[in-house]
């Protein structure tokens, strides 16, 4: 019984950091180009600059 | 071919370690006698890949073939569209057609960044929308523009359109809704198993485990279930009954029941059921919106690919490119050679136009000088300068465009099948519900907040789920198959609607023809003069000159070619233009007949026809055999349209046929109870298309068209058209299927309910196997049809 006193609102407390951190990633966009991300991962590259102004 | 001349050192086409028989740039399939590639534009595209260092990209590429292909010009002018963002930074956002798959993403944002001027390039491939920012002055966006088109992606200014069928506000609020319900439901369901499985559990801990509940559930339902309140309500105060409203009741209900619970202490509340069902609910939702937006998205794509500028006059004499939109009635614009008239207006001089989008007439046509002539029509004359007769606001596109929404609100009363279920089920469970609670509260008489819990147990169990999920999961799986195949479904009830269609209106010009001329095979033709002749054409935009170049791609271009607008190609000696400018008689005067002639030789003539697509009388007899009887309505002339009836196989036809006739015919068969499916691409079509009981449109047609239309097919070719029905009837069946079967379900779990047996465990199975058998019924219809 005391074990609930620190167990449920740590899970709680976890679940909200999720549910916060999904709200984050939905308000940054991140799910407007799915199939982009999917392939972006695979881009090592930086882009090149040969003659900087 | 020539093309390799003019490489920059190291560049030369032969390293490009792809095998001979594909273009090095665009994977498309190459004509013996062609070098490394398929025209000039690749390689020059691939001359520019390379120069950037960016030849990594052919490792990437999987693109379908040919989809690279360079066009020859830019035909807009985006400097207008370029925004000043402050501090000297310009911004442009492009539609960039072609962006298949991630090389092409990872191509142009390096070639774009390579750029010393540009701050930032960020293309999406779900979009499609290419953001670029630099430093500099507007005029440089057609620099950049250019850049990409010359990669061989198709390039457009992002319209308003994409921009409505993008910004889906209404989607990530589902997305949010979700993510909110789902966090909801698996911590609710955290507290509801240890009340499930902890039997030996104190009734004190069981009390906190319900408040805990409660506190998690409350806010979820009310927050979650937002956009299922919203349609409810409209549904209610529009005097209409629809799922929604079930799934409301049913989910404030059990939490209003459980809160009660949760203040008396009852055995079980039934948060955990409500949540998950929010949960469950909505992600089918989320489903549905993103298969139908990606196809509103593919249609603005079409159509910003259309949209283009108007040359504009001015006083000093020079012309400018401007947005169609901001042209005023008495402006004189220019008309080049081959271009599609943007606004109403009248010229001057003599005219020769392809009227076949505003009339459906295959054969150009003389128009007299001061003569309204309409937008839509193609110019196959010579450029012309032509005063404008109203804006675009007011002229005969824009009053087309009024008549099509308010047939578009008419449309809005069709009832869908998950309507029709809910009409029926909805009064029937509630009053089951009720006299649940009221047969448990007077009739065994225990107290009205115990009688509360079977009475909504019979509401839960009923399980809004399977029957809310049983259509859309299958509109989802059916209209994602379908965009696979290139058939874009934009209305929600489209589908259904082609289900039961049993009457196709075929129209001829650009929807059973190819709407644009292509040679006549002709045996006697001497391949040799095809080809210089071809190279010659190489040099003009002129519709049958391009048709000429498309029968013989592998043409070289020829350098030194002079063009007399209107008449023809001139090089030394050789000529290739009307009958007339090569001296011979004008027989026909049909101007769909090219000449070629050369001093010391016998004219050469190519005559041209807008050719039945090759799969058209495929399409029809599957259509037949649909059971669909096909008629074919054309404004051509009656030669023309019984010639092609003849050839794809159609009975009845009429040709000479006008808009107003063509949309008196479509009313006429509703009329007699028949469900007519409209297939046009004109402009003279739309009211038809719009009026029809269910309409598509092929993906080249005119955006007029198109967006009257319920269904694009972006696929070549007619073949799509049957298939969709076939999928569309079989995902009507599925859908059938999923309803009858929630429906049995039902039947065996609400006694169960009623007589108070059921607890949320058993609540929490029934609803959650019943949504896995519906939703993988539904995922048939995905699958392909041997048929």
């Amino acid at each position: 019984m005391n074990a609930l006193v620190f167990l449920v609102p740590a899970a709680l407390a976890l679940g909200l950091l999720g549910l916060a951190f999904f709200l984050w990633t939905l308000k940054s966009r991140q799910y407007d180009d799915l199939d982009g991300a999917a392939s972006r991962i695979l881009f090592d590259d930086l882009p090149r600059k040969d003659n900087k102004p | 071919m020539t093309v390799a001349a003019g490489y920059p050192e190291g560049l030369a086409p032969g390293q490009a370690g792809l095998s001979r028989a594909a273009c090095a740039h665009c994977a498309a399939q190459l004509v013996p006698g062609q070098g490394e590639f398929c025209c000039t534009g690749c390689a020059g595209a691939h001359a520019l890949v390379r120069g950037l260092g960016l030849d990594a990209f052919y490792r990437r590429q999987e693109t379908a073939a040919g989809t690279l292909r360079p066009p020859e010009t830019l035909s807009t002018d985006f400097a207008p569209h370029a925004r000043d963002a402050g501090k000297g930074v310009q911004e442009l956002d492009l539609i960039v057609s072609g962006l298949t798959c991630g090389a092409c993403v990872w191509l142009v944002e390096q070639a774009l960044a390579a750029e010393p001027d540009v701050l930032k390039a960020r293309a999406s491939l779900s979009t499609r929308r290419l953001t670029i920012a630099w430093r500099g002055t507007p005029g440089r966006a057609n620099d950049l523009a250019g850049l990409v088109a010359r990669l061989g992606f198709k390039v457009a200014p992002w319209s308003p359109a994409c921009l409505r069928a993008t910004e889906d506000a209404e989607g990530r609020a589902l997305i949010r809704a979700l993510g909110i319900a789902a966090f909801g439901a698996m911590n609710v369901m955290l507290v509801s198993i240890a009340v499930w499985v902890g039997t030996d559990m104190e009734p004190e801990t069981r009390h906190l485990m319900h408040w805990l509940a409660a506190l998690i559930g409350l806010p979820t339902v009310l927050v979650a279930g937002m956009p299922f309140y919203r349609s409810a309500w409209d549904a209610i105060r529009a005097g209409r009954v629809n799922m929604d409203l079930a799934v409301s009741i049913g989910v404030l209900a059990t939490t209003l029941m459980s809160l009660s619970e949760t203040f008396r202490n009852g055995e079980y509340t039934w948060f955990d059921g409500a949540t998950s069902l929010l949960a469950l609910l909505l992600a089918g939702r989320v489903l549905d919106r993103a298969m139908r937006r990606r196809a509103r998205q593919s249609m603005a794509e079409l159509l910003a690919l259309q949209e283009g500028t108007v040359a504009l006059c001015l006083a000093d004499g020079t012309t400018r490119n401007v947005p169609a939109e901001s042209v005023r009635a008495g402006d004189v614009v220019l008309v080049a050679a081959g271009e599609r008239l943007r606004l109403d207006g009248t010229a001057e001089e003599p005219l020769l136009l392809d009227t076949s989008a505003t009339t459906g007439e295959s054969l150009p046509r003389e128009i007299p000088p001061h003569t309204l002539v309409e937008a839509g029509a193609v110019n196959m004359g010579a450029a012309f300068t032509m005063t404008v007769a109203a804006a675009a606001g007011d002229g005969s596109l824009a009053q087309l465009a009024r008549l099509l929404e308010r047939a578009e609100q008419g449309r809005g009363r069709f009832v869908s099948i998950a309507d029709k279920a809910a009409r029926l089920y909805v009064p029937i469970v509630h009053a089951i519900a009720f006299a649940t609670f009221l047969g448990w509260w007077l009739g065994v008489g225990v107290s009205w907040q115990a009688a509360l819990v079977p009475a909504v147990a019979a509401l839960i169990v009923t399980c809004p789920c399977g029957l809310a999920i049983a259509v859309p999961a299958v509109q989802v799986a059916a209209v994602g198959a379908l965009f696979r195949r290139g058939v874009l479904v934009a209305s929600p009830t489209a589908l259904e609607r082609l289900a039961s269609a049993d009457h196709a209106v075929l129209d001829k010009t650009g929807t059973l023809t190819e709407g644009r001329p292509e040679l006549i095979a002709d045996d006697t033709l001497d391949p040799g003069v095809l080809r210089s002749a071809a190279g010659l054409a190489r040099a003009s935009h002129h519709p049958l000159a391009q048709a000429l170049v498309r029968a013989c791609p592998e043409a070289p271009a020829i350098a030194g070619v002079r063009e007399i607008p209107g008449k023809g190609l001139i090089r030394g000696s050789a000529r290739l233009g009307s009958p007339a400018f090569c001296g011979l008689p004008d027989d026909q005067g049909s101007g769909m007949e090219l000449v070629y002639c050369v001093a010391g030789q016998p004219p050469a003539v190519f005559r041209f026809a807008d050719r039945l697509r090759g799969d058209a009388g495929e399409a029809v007899a599957e259509l037949r055999e649909l059971g669909l009887e096909t008629e074919l309505l054309s404004g051509d002339g009656a030669g023309a349209v019984e010639a092609a009836a003849a050839a794809a196989g159609i009975g009845p036809w009429q040709a000479r046929a006008t808009p107003a006739d063509k949309a008196h015919r479509i009313e006429s068969l509703r009329a007699s109870g028949r469900h007519p499916l409209m297939v046009g691409d004109g402009i003279n079509d739309a009211a038809a298309l719009s009026l029809a009981h269910v309409s598509m449109s092929p993906g080249t047609g005119t955006d007029v068209a198109q967006a009257a239309s319920d269904i694009v097919l972006r696929a070549e070719g007619l073949t799509a058209l049957p298939a969709a029905i076939r999928v569309a009837r079989k995902a009507q069946a599925l859908a059938r299927q999923n309803i009858v079967f929630s429906l049995v379900y039902n039947v065996v779990a609400v006694p169960m309910a009623v007589l108070g047996f059921v607890t949320p465990l058993i609540a929490a199975v029934v609803m959650a196997s019943s949504s896995i058998i519906v939703i993988c019924n539904a995922l048939r219809a995905g699958k392909e049809t041997s048929a």
